[in-house]
């Protein structure tokens, strides 16, 4: 779905996610979903979203024109700023974790960062966006079935990666996220972008929490909306 | 158009507050508006220790609502005391705090209540009897009139501003407890905390929550709120304030006529961030149609047709 609005020029940094309102009075939580790509100059950007339960097959019949309220962009994207033209990244991304890696992709390249994508999809029927990630750089690719590229997880993909990144990207669910966490466990830069249930999106609701690494008593949390979704991979416990 | 009322310890420019538990403890929604416009501020539980709270998930979705079961996370006591109130006095000197304070055990209720209400902006305190998120106290102490009145009567003594009581809407009938929490000395009432729910994943055929039950809120339970603060109106002349399922103007003001004496707003808050002052703008048009000019002279004819 692409939106266009003014909040779109507010939309620089990827991994930061909109919180849209369903458009139908019953339906009182908002839907967090990742921002795929943006168009500055255009004032648009756009969202993938799966269609999973009664929010999103709403949004699935809306049409060109129609009004959404949007809250945006929330939370911290990946930082990137500190890549030198010439470094490689690693852009792992599994299932509806995916799309905000491209827009992420894009940014690495206009810095002249050399990308690799690592992408896992369910099976090659419900893979996306090959073509786009190809354009902008080496894309490897698993499915759990193996009706595309590598057979298994986008793990396997990745351990058979041969160099050692300056840094590593990963969106997904948390199983993907754990295994990028131990693949890369000695590396300084693993920047990880989590999914939680919310409800405010802004830090006040404290649904959608989870425990850090650095804290024994077990008492404390990072918050994944507002001070995520994307943490650093020895920060947070997944 | 008068939006003033008048509550024991609380003297509020409009009778709109966030609900505890919906807000933070307030600077998370100061990014969006200054919240200096509200009535008042429910800050979120506050417990003798830091609370890491309940497994995730923590929320779903239902219809016309949610079920949540955060588990009381919060800070502490210290926390809140020695940096939030302060922060929040610096930076909002005229806005009333109401403290939510909960507890395991009567000891912890009474630490927290003498402690915290002795901060300067706190104005009075909402006791959170009616958690049902929680393993211990919360709930335990709302559900027996004599544990209630007894706990009521305990904070009281310690407490240097005016205790309001959370009612659960978890029990048979709210009579008898309101009845206990007012012979305790309560100088009111808020309610109703969430009602007792659950929802199963079809998928997984385990409940969504991970605490398995969560607290239902948002519009489905309005009607609940409206009988029950109804209910606790005609059997005491404590102030209520009425929380469940607000999300509109006319919500407002049927708590009113039901018997409340302010509003706070919960669930709608996610809904629209906005909602708190966008209700606070459209309350005067709308209290000019129905021929409203105060809500205190709106509070008295309520209360007089209770009295009949």
């Amino acid at each position: 779905m692409t939106l266009k609005g003014e909040l779109v020029s507010q939309m620089t940094t990827p991994g930061q996610f909109l919180h849209l309102r369903v458009p139908q009075q019953a339906f009182l939580l908002r839907r967090p979903i990742s921002i795929n790509h943006v168009d500055l100059a255009k004032k648009e950007c756009r969202i993938i979203y799966r269609v999973e339960g009664e929010g999103t097959e709403i949004f699935s019949h809306l049409t060109t024109g129609d009004l959404l309220d949007v809250m945006g962009p929330l939370g911290n994207g990946f930082q990137f700023h500190h890549l030198t033209p010439g470094e490689t990244a690693f852009v792992v991304g599994g299932g509806i974790g995916v799309p905000p890696l491209y827009e992420l992709s894009k940014q690495l390249r206009q810095r002249q960062i050399n990308v690799i994508h690592f992408l896992g999809f369910a099976s090659k029927d419900v893979m996306y966006y090959e073509a786009e990630f190809k354009a902008l750089g080496d894309t490897r690719i698993a499915t759990d079935d193996g009706s595309y590229g590598v057979k298994g997880n986008v793990g396997n993909v990745l351990m058979a990666a041969a160099q050692t990144p300056a840094a590593v990207f990963a969106c997904g669910n948390n199983g993907l996220l754990k295994t990028v966490a131990q693949l890369y466990e000695a590396l300084d830069d693993v920047q990880l972008s989590m999914e939680a249930r919310m409800a405010c999106g802004m830090g006040a609701c404290y649904a959608c929490v989870c425990h850090t690494k650095e804290d024994e008593t077990g008492v404390k949390s990072v918050k994944v909306c507002d001070e995520g979704p994307v943490f650093q991979a020895r920060k947070v416990v997944i | 158009m008068v939006l003033q009322v008048k509550l024991p310890g609380l003297d509020l420019a409009n009778p709109i507050m966030p609900a505890s538990g919906c807000f933070g403890f307030g600077a998370e929604y100061d990014k969006y508006y200054d919240i200096s416009q509200l009535g008042a501020v429910m800050i979120k539980a506050t417990t003798p220790e830091a609370r890491f709270g309940n497994p995730t998930p923590r929320v779903a979705e239902t219809p016309s609502g949610m079920l949540n079961a955060i588990g009381l996370q919060n800070p502490g006591l210290d926390a809140v005391l020695g940096q939030i109130l302060p922060d929040l006095a610096a930076k909002h000197p005229a806005l009333p705090i109401i403290a939510n304070v909960a507890g395991s055990t009567v000891e912890d209720y009474v630490l927290v209540c003498k402690e915290i209400s002795q901060a300067p902006n706190v104005k009075a305190i909402e006791l959170n009897v009616s958690c049902p998120n929680v393993k211990h106290g919360g709930i335990a102490f709302g559900t027996d009139p004599a544990t209630a009145g007894a706990l009521t009567e305990a904070v009281k003594e310690v407490s240097q501003v005016p205790i309001y009581v959370k009612l659960s809407p978890n029990v048979t009938d709210i009579v008898p407890i309101a009845r206990a929490i007012e012979a305790g000395g309560a100088d009111g009432f808020t309610m109703i905390n969430t009602l007792l729910g659950m929802r199963i994943d079809l998928k997984t055929r385990k409940p969504i929550l991970a605490n398995q039950t969560g607290g239902l809120s948002g519009p489905a339970i309005k009607p609940v709120a409206i009988r029950l603060i109804r209910q606790v109106a005609q059997v005491s002349r404590l102030p209520i304030i009425g929380m469940g399922g607000v999300m509109t103007v006319d919500d407002v003001l049927e708590m009113f006529l039901a018997g409340a004496q302010a509003v706070a707003v919960g669930t709608a808050n996610f809904t629209d961030p906005y909602i708190c002052p966008k209700l606070i703008d459209a309350l005067p048009l709308r209290m000019a149609e129905l021929g409203i000019s105060s809500l205190e002279q709106l509070i008295k004819d309520v209360r007089e047709e209770l009295d009949q």
